[in-house]
């Protein structure tokens, strides 16, 4: 117990302190990296709950595609941080006292919430003793059963998301020398090569 | 102390409300703003978590699922969006961004 009492405090505290390094870093880079510590982080925590599943989607999810979606395309734009930075401090207040007004309604909703009685028999779908099926075991059995028309549509959102994300960034430019394999196959011997009669000493 | 519901739902909800800061901090630099989008969204999970534990209820794991499916969508077509701006207009200013009221 104490061991987890232990590990809880260390990944949230990592956790806090990664997210708040992350929306006050100066260079995006490293803010896209302290993200990334973040979500390892979070994962643990799901880890320390018992969702091991969720926990390595997150890590593959968020750490291996949207992170590094985030780092493309902050090192591929050729942008002025510094000039985007400014009118920093100028924000700070208002957006401290947002914050804090938010933070207080959540304590106030965390100080004042209790179980009904009747939730834990309310279980959409109770989770199953570990001896019998693992994490992932019993979230694959209920979701291609039970959900499995939310998972396809969680497919197609993912489909229309890559399309119209490639369909977005396309672009034909001018000036780009393709190669053109129909053209270099249609060359005949006639048009290209030409043979000519070189005089001694004249050259061509 | 034994570590419960309750210390879960603090930690994200500090997490959430970075979130929202950030989003103020930032308010001129898009892709820090689209970071704590992704803040807020991990929080979210981490409650959906933390209940289905506390509950012994598996559909909340289901949930937050169909949320982290959610999330790469936004993130991809908001990068995409934003890679299309910068090309147009060589920077990627929120306040420009009015422009593209009709």
């Amino acid at each position: 117990m104490i061991v987890q009492t232990i590990a809880f405090y260390v990944f949230s505290a990592i956790l806090v302190a990664s997210g708040v390094m992350v929306i006050s870093a100066r260079n995006p880079v490293h803010s896209v990296l302290f993200l990334i510590l973040a979500f390892f982080q979070a994962a643990g925590l799901a880890v320390l709950m018992g969702a091991e599943f969720l926990a390595m989607i997150l890590v593959i999810v968020y750490v291996g595609a949207v992170a590094v979606l985030f780092l493309f395309v902050v090192m591929m734009l050729d942008i002025n941080f510094k000039e985007l930075r400014s009118g920093f401090l100028q924000y700070l207040p208002f957006g401290a006292l947002i914050g804090l007004i938010l933070l207080v309604e959540l304590a106030v909703v965390l100080g004042a919430w209790v179980t009904a009685p009747a939730a834990p028999q309310a279980a959409g779908a109770p989770m199953p003793p570990l001896d019998q099926a693992t994490n992932t075991e019993a979230l694959g059995q209920l979701l291609y059963t039970h959900y499995v028309y939310l998972f396809q549509a969680s497919g197609i959102v993912l489909l229309i998301a890559m399309i119209g994300a490639i369909v977005l960034t396309l672009r034909s430019r001018e000036g780009v020398r393709k190669q053109n394999v129909g053209a270099q196959l249609a060359r005949r011997r006639e048009e290209v090569v030409v043979i000519r009669k070189v005089p001694t000493g004249g050259g061509v | 102390m034994a570590i419960g519901l309750g210390h879960y739902l603090t930690v994200a909800a500090i997490l959430f409300t970075l979130g929202i800061f950030g989003i103020f901090l930032n308010r001129k630099n898009v892709i820090i703003i689209l970071m704590s989008v992704e803040m807020m969204l991990l929080a979210v999970n981490l409650n959906l978590i933390a209940f289905s534990v506390h509950l012994n209820d598996l559909v909340g794991q289901i949930f937050a699922m169909i949320i982290l499916t959610v999330a790469a969508a936004e993130a991809a077509i908001g990068l995409a969006i934003l890679v299309v701006y910068f090309r147009n207009r060589g920077s990627i200013r929120v306040e420009d961004i009015n422009m593209m009221k009709g």
